[in-house]
């Protein structure tokens, strides 16, 4: 008689942390997370005692003490009596500034190129071509360094445009000044102001701007309404009514009875002492910084706009044509909604790049974060640890959003694509 | 032990190169080179030629230290720094001293731990301007742009002399002072400001000089010299004395034509022999040879042939001797006796 | 019957096409003009080509190159083409090209870092090119050891002691293997390997250094007393020449300047510009011969100093000895403080006993220090060793982001998006000022070893990424086979997914180099030299302050030829790896 017998119960011994599959994981994660905090330890342990023995402990109370610097390009107020820790708010929204301003310059051009470089004009293509391999192949730092150079050495300064017979003359109708310390185009004013919000007490909203983007936003809406019924008529009769007459009318009426009551209207910059004022002045660095970065980049999403085109088979383009679309009409309407799924994820990551090659602003003087606070007001109170930690938690925290809100929406692309 | 650069880089614990050991004479002795730290290029202060050999006034510093200490003056090994690399260098000891035209202020040398061992070069900072904008006096230059170099004491003194004087300013940062030339030339900027001697060498090489003026007001006062890390005042009172030894053969008409002469025999003035090293143990009570200051002397000559070299009237710098001259000639320059 | 044929019977002659299809009519119309938008980017696009050049091409061709400082690039250019003409001064890339390539390294050692980077390349050839032979892989494991000791230099014994650890290494897993299970032969390999390169490898060395310094010293100690009576004299002979040439030049100088203020006095007359001219070309033989002899001058300078400087440690050493014997019996006795205080001295003193002996014993070749690196040496030395040494730490990383280890991968994933989400500036900025304080007090590195360092941590998460894509493009077939074979996880990823993933990944590695490269460029921010940081350097000099234009044309030139070319590869590679899949 044969009986069947589960194998003989073991009893726990130590060698099975080694050799039995089911603890051998469980021993390396365990070993591993033990080397890891040994690491740390380590390495907190050994900066804990030299920063003793330099007479530096880590304290951030630096943040609070006056900065004394100036900041030209400040987007909140600022001067040289206010905290560090504001000089380095200043520095963060210059940085959300020209990554905001690249990523989009970057795509616009990005995408242009992208097509031109397929495009059958043996010329057009070429140029592309050149342009890409030219940018993609040169160190970023150099091309920013390259802009600034171009745009100080070939645009003429603020007293060109002086005297009777200038050398230099403004555009637009006397709205427009392109010089070498920036140009200078006109700002909206009102007449009258509603005045400004102030934001936990740290900075202030302008209320006007609030009130336009309110206004713009339920518009939006309304007209999102008035598409659905449109898209529910034609559904339902296939007949679509024209509606575009009606909701460019719901958007764009609204705000102009804003701007008319609020006294809407622009002020010139003039030449007044040794440089124009009145205005929006963008900086020369901010220029050279932001065209650069964009240039740069924009090579890279060329070549990820070309590889996404060329990814959609002929059969598309054919099938378009066969159903008789136009050219244009085949690349906004079929190529392009197809190439985009293709092309975002590489995109996301070239925002990414973009945002964190804006830290070579210091290149041409543009205070960005990496200028402040890694720069001069780590130069001036002489606590490195903090500003660099304090530095990369700024960046991984822009990156991590960047990723997250790109990722959201490529999700959201691709629902919409099934 | 000396280990080479692949082993070393195996073997974490060779690599403690014992840095920031309490004697720093010691250290330098046994590696047999000092390491000194020096801009990473300045007209007139420091700059490489064709061959890779660094030159300049600042430069000179360290190859006297380098000659007193070592009796080789080619015994260095010059790491450039910027403005903001230089104070970690020195503290991490990765140098033995800076000598990198550095403002001796309060915060330095107190927070930031160092030791300043006299003044190379008394300066003060100014404003340059194109002639042809009408300016004479920095009071006038109310909505100018000014280009300041970062990471230097000069944006919080332009910061300080505009808000004093009720004016406003639109600053133009910039990191080197070649940049600074071009945005300059190119009017990017009205005004540009740095040390007056900076403001001097810049303007010598441009194509026209003379279209360029340095306004009248000096808005700070930079003493600039050489530095060594607190805590070691064996090391930094040989720093201190080099110099001086180079200030006092200036003032003793010691140069590096007669000093052989000099050194030969006792002469007669006895300050001159106890520092040249005839009369007296100064070099042993330095931890030094007897002919320590022979040697600073002879690797370029005394203050004033180096001031001559490198920075003078002579040279495209063209800076005059002014608040640098010896005190015998209404400067400032004024060595403490050797005795 | 009549014949009623409606059927052409002979052939219409071919007909040549209209002469607005063919010929370069025909292909402007195709490619050019081939709508009316065509047409407008055409025209734009000429528009944009004459402006590009019309702004460049005359600023090329009045080129000066032959001249020593910037002004007198300006007279030269002045003198040629008149006094109203601007052009380049390229005469500052014939002066400083070498110090662009190679920094500071000596220059009689030129021959070392080129000899490197060849034998990189060759190594790397059977890797890159599959139609190579197959035998040259064998040469490739010994590169990453050849390599450094080629740049850094030392003794010759040393890259082979480093080979014999990973041998060691080697033998040890075998024979651990037979008796233990491999999760446990390996680290203990690993632990006799940095255990050889810890405490065997420096007495070994410093051993065989002893023993031929000792035979050598009195050889030595004479040929150096020989040099150091023979140089002085020479050298004043040398300074003699030098100061007259000097004055020769000086006064050919000053007559230059004298004739083009002439000429620009009388406003450019061909008799004065063709003066000038001359003057310039007349100076350049009488300068060349300076400069060569200056250089002369340099190097026996440097002779003399180090003639001068081992002799006295030679003689120095019996001293140096005998004291070191008696702190030693002093520290037998020490207690407390005072034995830490020995302790110093002797580490000193040691110092200062292989300083003299390592240059005696030294058979191999001279040490270089890593600071003398510079220019764009110095960026493909960056670049080179990220990558090398970032491609096993990715990989690693790839597998742990991959792996079902939890914590493991946590670890992984947490080190790779924190180094891909922060600037590489950030983390040389950590190089620069914060890298000492991580390390036990007293520990100094090297500036450049620490950039090394942030920039190959910097590589390994992108590296980690790209074998990671490489991992993900791998079908699933392939892991499901090496299950089945009964290969257990290290056997497979060794002999099944590495070699196809690596392959896949090579032209992602391509230009993940293409962006290291790129972004070495970013070091100069801290300081160091290299070729942006040194066209500063050279700006400081009087002679080229002002330059801009043209250092910074010369080094994105050799930037887009390296970059350009390695992207070229990759693109064939792609498509070469496109064809292999189908």
């Amino acid at each position: 008689m044969t009986m069947s017998s589960d194998a003989p119960k073991e009893s726990f011994r130590l060698s099975m942390l080694i050799y039995d599959t089911r603890y051998r994981s469980l021993t390396i994660q365990v070993v591993a997370l033990m080397a890891f905090m040994l690491a740390a330890a380590w390495i907190i342990d050994n900066t804990l005692q030299n920063l003793a023995e330099l007479g530096k402990p880590i304290e951030f109370g630096f943040l609070s003490e006056p900065a004394q610097y100036d900041i030209n390009q400040a987007l909140i107020e600022y001067d040289n009596q206010d905290s560090h820790l504001r000089a380095s708010f200043v520095g963060l929204l210059n940085t959300l500034l020209v990554a905001v301003l690249g990523c989009a310059l970057a795509t616009v051009v990005g995408v242009i190129v992208g097509v031109l470089r397929l495009s059958k004009n043996w010329l057009v293509a070429r140029i592309m071509t050149v342009y890409v391999e030219m940018f993609r192949n040169v160190p970023v730092l150099l091309w920013i360094v390259f802009f600034m150079a171009i745009l100080i050495e070939s645009l003429p300064q603020p007293r060109a445009f002086r005297g009777a017979d200038p050398e230099a003359s403004m555009l637009l109708g006397d709205s427009v000044a392109l010089t070498n310390r920036g140009f200078y185009i006109p700002e909206p004013l009102f007449s009258n102001p509603l005045g400004d919000l102030s934001v936990f007490g740290a900075f202030n909203i302008s209320l006007e701007l609030l009130a336009l983007v309110g206004a713009l936003a339920v518009s939006l809406f309304l007209s999102g309404l008035v598409k659905k019924r449109a898209d529910r008529i034609q559904n339902e009769t296939g007949i679509r009514p024209t509606t575009w007459y009606l909701r460019l009318g719901i958007v764009v009426l609204p705000l102009i009875a804003i701007l008319i009551a609020l006294g809407f209207h622009l002020g010139n910059p003039e030449l007044r002492g040794f440089n124009f004022q009145g205005g929006i002045h963008m900086r020369t660095s901010l220029i050279a910084l932001w065209l650069a970065l964009s240039f740069y980049t924009a090579a890279f999403i060329a070549e990820i706009v070309r590889g996404g085109i060329m990814a959609i088979s002929k059969g598309q383009t054919e099938a378009a044509s066969a159903l008789g679309l136009r050219p244009n009409r085949i690349m906004s309407l079929v190529i392009l909604p197809q190439a985009l799924r293709v092309i975002i994820p590489p995109l996301i990551s070239q925002y990414l790049n973009l945002t964190k090659n804006s830290s070579l602003a210091i290149a041409v003087g543009y205070m960005d974060i990496t200028g402040t606070l890694g720069g001069i007001t780590m130069n001036q109170t002489g606590r490195e640890l903090e500003c660099v930690v304090m530095l990369m938690l700024c960046y991984l925290t822009i990156s991590l959003t960047i990723s997250l809100v790109m990722n959201w929406y490529n999700t959201r692309v691709k629902l919409v694509e099934r | 032990m000396k280990k080479s650069v692949i082993l070393g880089a195996l073997t974490v614990a060779g690599l403690a190169a014992g840095a920031a050991s309490a004697a720093t004479l010691d250290d330098v002795k046994a590696r047999g080179q000092l390491n000194c730290g020096i801009n990473t290029g300045l007209v007139g202060f420091a700059a490489p030629d064709a061959n890779g050999e660094w030159s300049g006034f600042d430069v000179a510093y360290c190859r006297a230290l380098a000659a007193a200490v070592l009796g080789d003056p080619s015994a260095i090994e010059f790491v450039s720094l910027t403005g903001k690399t230089r104070f970690t260098a020195l503290a991490s000891g990765e140098i033995d001293v800076l000598s990198r035209n550095t403002t001796w202020t309060l915060t330095r040398d107190v927070d930031l731990k160092f030791t300043f061992l006299g003044v190379n070069y008394y300066d003060g900072q100014g404003f340059m301007v194109p002639k042809d904008l009408g300016v004479t006096s920095a009071k006038e230059l109310d909505g100018a742009t000014v280009c300041i170099q970062t990471g230097t004491t000069t944006e919080l003194n332009l910061a300080d002399f505009f808000r004093v004087n009720n004016m406003s300013y639109e600053p133009v940062p910039i990191e080197t002072n070649a940049e600074a030339q071009q945005q300059f030339l190119a009017g990017a900027c009205d005004v540009y400001t740095t040390d007056a001697s900076g403001l001097a060498a810049t303007r010598a090489t441009f194509e026209t000089p003379g279209d360029y003026a340095i306004l009248p007001e000096i808005i700070s006062k930079e003493p600039l010299g050489p530095l060594a890390r607190h805590g070691d005042d064996e090391w930094a009172d040989i720093g201190r004395w080099v110099l001086n030894a180079l200030i006092a053969a200036e003032e003793y008409g010691v140069t590096s034509a007669n000093i052989d002469e000099m050194a030969a025999e006792p002469t007669d003035n006895p300050e001159i022999n106890r520092l040249l090293g005839t009369e007296g143990n100064m070099g042993e009570m330095l931890g030094l040879s007897a002919d320590w200051a022979v040697n600073a002397i002879k690797a370029g000559g005394n203050y004033g042939e180096l001031f001559e070299k490198y920075i003078g009237e002579n040279t495209p710098v063209g800076l005059a001797r002014g608040l640098n001259a010896q005190y015998t000639d209404g400067g400032l320059m004024y060595s403490p006796p050797v005795r | 019957m009549s014949d009623l044929s409606y059927v052409r019977k002979e052939m219409l002659a071919e007909q040549s096409p209209p002469a607005t299809e063919i010929g370069i009519i025909g292909w402007l119309r195709e490619n050019l003009f081939s709508n009316w938008f065509n047409g407008i980017l055409t025209v734009l696009s000429l528009v944009f080509i004459y402006a590009v050049f019309s702004a460049i091409l005359p600023w090329l061709l009045h080129s000066s190159w032959t001249a020593n400082s910037l002004n007198e690039c300006r007279q030269q250019v002045d003198a040629a083409y008149g006094l109203a003409a601007e052009g380049g001064c390229w005469a500052v890339i014939r002066e400083r090209y070498l110090q662009l390539i190679f920094g500071f390294y000596p220059s009689d050692l030129y021959w070392r870092p080129l000899l490197a980077f060849g034998v990189a390349l060759v190594a790397l050839a059977p890797v890159l090119f599959t139609g190579l032979p197959r035998q040259m892989l064998w040469f490739s494991p010994f590169a990453p050891f050849l390599v450094p000791w080629l740049l850094w230099g030392g003794a010759v014994w040393l890259p082979l002691m480093v080979i014999v650890g990973f041998v060691l290494a080697y033998v040890v897993t075998r024979v651990l293997s037979a008796v233990m299970p491999g999760l446990l032969a390996v680290p203990v390999a690993a632990l006799a390997a940095v255990l050889w390169w810890l405490y065997a490898v420096a007495p070994i060395n410093d051993g065989l250094t002893v023993l031929i310094a000792n035979q050598r010293i009195d050889a030595v100690a004479t040929d150096m007393r020989e040099q150091a009576d023979r140089l002085p004299g020479e050298i004043a002979a040398l300074d003699s020449r030098i100061a007259d040439l000097r004055d020769q030049v000086a006064t050919s100088e000053a007559e230059k300047d004298a004739l083009f203020a002439e000429l620009e006095e009388d406003h450019g007359s061909e008799a004065a510009r063709q003066a000038v001219l001359q003057a310039i070309a007349d100076l350049r033989g009488p300068r060349d011969a300076l400069a060569a002899l200056e250089k002369e001058r340099l190097g026996l300078n440097e002779d003399l100093s180090h003639a001068r400087s081992l002799l006295a440690g030679i003689e120095e050493l019996p001293a140096l000895r005998e004291r070191r014997d008696a702190l030693l019996a002093e520290q037998r006795m020490a207690r407390g403080e005072e034995a830490e205080e020995i302790a110093n001295q002797l580490a000193t003193l040691d110092t200062q006993i292989a300083g003299v002996v390592d240059e005696l014993g030294r058979v191999g070749l001279v040490p270089v220090e890593s600071r003398k690196f510079g220019g764009f040496m110095l960026s493909i030395t960056i670049g080179l060793v990220a990558i090398t040494v970032s491609l096993p730490i990715g990989v690693m990383l790839a597998l742990g982001r991959q792996s079902n280890l939890f914590i493991l991968r946590a670890i992984c994933v947490g080190f790779i998006e924190f180094i891909r989400g922060v600037p590489l500036i950030t983390l040389l900025f950590v190089a620069s000022v914060l890298l000492n304080y991580f390390l036990p007090p007293g520990t100094s590195f090297d500036i450049i070893l620490r950039v090394i360092i942030m920039v190959t941590l910097f590589a390994s998460a992108y590296m980690a990424e790209v074998v990671r894509g490489g991992l993900a493009a791998l079908p699933k077939g392939q892991y499901e086979a090496a299950d089945a074979l009964g290969l257990d996880y290290w056997k497979a990823q060794r002999l099944i997914i590495m070699p196809q993933a690596l392959k896949i990944s090579i032209p992602g590695i391509v230009s993940t180099f293409i962006g290291i490269f790129k972004d070495t460029t970013l070091v100069s921010i801290i300081g160091l030299l290299d070729p942006l940081g040194l066209s500063n350097a050279i700006r400081a000099n009087t002679a080229w302050n002002g330059i801009v234009w043209e250092l910074y044309g010369f080094i994105a030139l050799m930037f887009f030829v390296f970059c350009f070319s390695m992207s070229r590869y990759s693109m064939w590679l792609e498509r070469k790896l496109q064809t292999g899949h189908r």
